[in-house]
């Protein structure tokens, strides 16, 4: 594998035909592994990666039905926070904003992660009175949040609906500065690029039909290349994870919605923070390509298509457009929809099912984005070791039996 | 945007309508003599099918719940069903 760096782009930019190699092998399909990831998306790639590199176990293949990379992990608006209510949740999207913080490091490849600050306007004094319960919340779990005032907000945001007649006045916000926005494709490659020079197989074009049981235990999948065998098998495939273990027997508290997502034409320099609006729900930043990229709620009508309903796009873009007038000017360049699996508590499942061997990651709902290294490493270690990891043991199906939901769409009064 | 009907008040528009639950699921009973995982079940796991479902859905104005035949891939709406008359339907 090339190691990437300015001498490496220097000397590939001196010659008269640039010589970059592929960044991952395309790999053909063994007729058994030690373990299979089904699923190449974030969560996949991650789980490969950090098999190898946490647990020394490299003789695995990722199947993906498409190419890599190509479903939410490449759909979604790349924000990455923390600024959860119950601490098990913190815990867990906090452990995967560290490993963010360094993962440009870690993988030689660039995910252009920039912490410019997650900002929360609130626009009444009760929605202040939630800022502050979140603040404190957050305090509590050893995660950075700081309660801003109108005035600072409004400095930070100086194009925020400041008219008279303006439905949602700034009365504050809620800041977390370790939060920010990520090269989405980037995770994904550089994940793809690192696991793969781990010896980790990635197959593209190989969609999984159906589970090999011997003797009532899986041993392996069918897949459109045939048989695979493997001792171990994680399923980080979103909304198509409860399609594949009902064949096991296993339902899953899931319901797939559409969650919709804009970009306009790119313009200079304006909004240096994400922002997001107690009052209209839809949330806002600027790429660094200039576009302003935002979005707001769930359709609220389940389905398996990745294409969105008007209704809701007619309130996401009301709510931009209330939150700041100026951007009426802009002309819309793209809007797309992806299939967000969502669970009843907000909350991701990770943990093994009913067949042993075979464990899940999924139902990460609206915000898998920013989960990818935490749901990788905690998968990771469950393939591994057989057992939970810490921050991922309060996460497993059983919390449905026990009642020990951990309901952040309660708990932290915001759509996720 | 799209049109649902509600068995009361005719075509309305989408989003005057909130889904609810898979219908069909029967409550297990009795109570007493009901696991944990049965319960759970029946609280949250949901089928999810891929094309034609049945759901139960309310027409918030009205208040009016009813059973919405739709394609889930699609969104192509079939039928509505007031729930006093599934059961016979079935």
């Amino acid at each position: 594998m090339d190691h990437y760096s300015i001498w490496s782009l220097i000397a590939q930019g001196l010659k008269q035909k640039p010589a970059w190699k592929p960044a991952w092998r395309k790999a053909k399909p063994k007729s058994s592994y030690e373990v299979i990831i089904i699923g190449g998306g974030g969560h996949g790639l991650s789980t490969a990666y950090y098999l190898a590199k946490n647990h020394g176990i490299k003789n695995v293949a990722i199947l993906e039905k498409g190419p890599i990379g190509l479903g939410n992990t490449g759909r979604n608006t790349t924000t990455i926070r923390s600024n959860y209510f119950y601490p098990e949740s913190v815990a867990l999207y906090d452990l995967s904003l560290r490993l963010y913080e360094n993962l440009s490091k870690e993988l030689n490849f660039n995910i252009m992660f920039s912490q410019r600050g997650l900002l929360m306007v609130a626009h009444t004094p009760t929605q202040m009175e939630i800022c502050n319960r979140i603040a404190n919340a957050m305090i509590l779990n050893g995660v950075d949040g700081e309660l801003l005032s109108a005035r600072q907000v409004l400095g930070l945001i100086p194009l925020w609906n400041r008219r008279d007649d303006a439905r949602y006045n700034c009365h504050g916000g809620i800041m977390q500065g370790r939060g920010g926005v990520a090269r989405h494709d980037a995770v994904a490659w550089g994940y793809a690029r690192a696991a793969s020079n781990f010896g980790v197989d990635i197959i593209e074009n190989c969609m999984v039909d159906d589970f090999l049981l011997e003797a009532g235990q899986v041993v392996g999948v069918n897949t459109s290349k045939g048989e695979i065998r493997a001792e171990r098998i994680g399923i980080a495939a979103a909304g198509g994870t409860p399609f594949l273990v009902r064949k096991l027997g296993q339902d899953l508290p899931i319901l797939d919605y559409a969650l919709q997502a804009f970009v306009t034409e790119p313009i200079k320099p304006c909004l240096d923070v994400v922002v997001l609006s107690l009052g209209t729900g839809t949330y806002v930043l600027q790429s660094d390509k200039g576009e302003i990229v935002f979005g707001g709620g769930l359709d609220r009508i389940p389905t398996h298509t990745q294409r969105g309903n008007l209704p809701t796009q007619e309130t996401v873009v009301s709510g931009l457009l209330e939150m700041f007038p100026s951007f009426g000017q802009l002309k819309m360049l793209r809007q797309w929809a992806g299939v967000v699996d969502v669970v009843p508590d907000s909350s991701p499942i990770i943990g093994p099912i009913n067949k042993p061997g075979v464990y899940i990651n999924c139902g990460w709902g609206t915000g898998g984005f920013k989960a990818i290294p935490a749901g990788g490493w905690l998968l990771a270690h469950l393939l591994a070791k057989d057992e939970h990891h810490y921050i991922s043991e309060p996460f497993g199906l059983d919390r449905f039996k026990t009642g020990k939901l951990i309901d952040e769409a309660t708990g932290s009064g915001i759509a996720h | 945007m799209q049109l649902f009907e509600c068995p009361f008040c005719g075509l309305r528009s989408e989003t005057e309508f909130h889904f609810l639950t898979e219908a069909g699921k029967q409550r297990p009973e009795p109570a007493e003599e009901v696991s944990d995982e049965k319960w759970a079940d029946y609280l949250y796991n949901h089928k999810s099918p891929r094309g034609r479902t049945a759901e139960i859905w309310v027409h918030i104005p009205c208040g009016e719940f009813f059973i919405l035949e739709r394609d889930s891939i699609t969104r192509e709406v079939f039928r509505s069903i007031p729930l006093k008359d599934y059961e016979q339907l079935k």
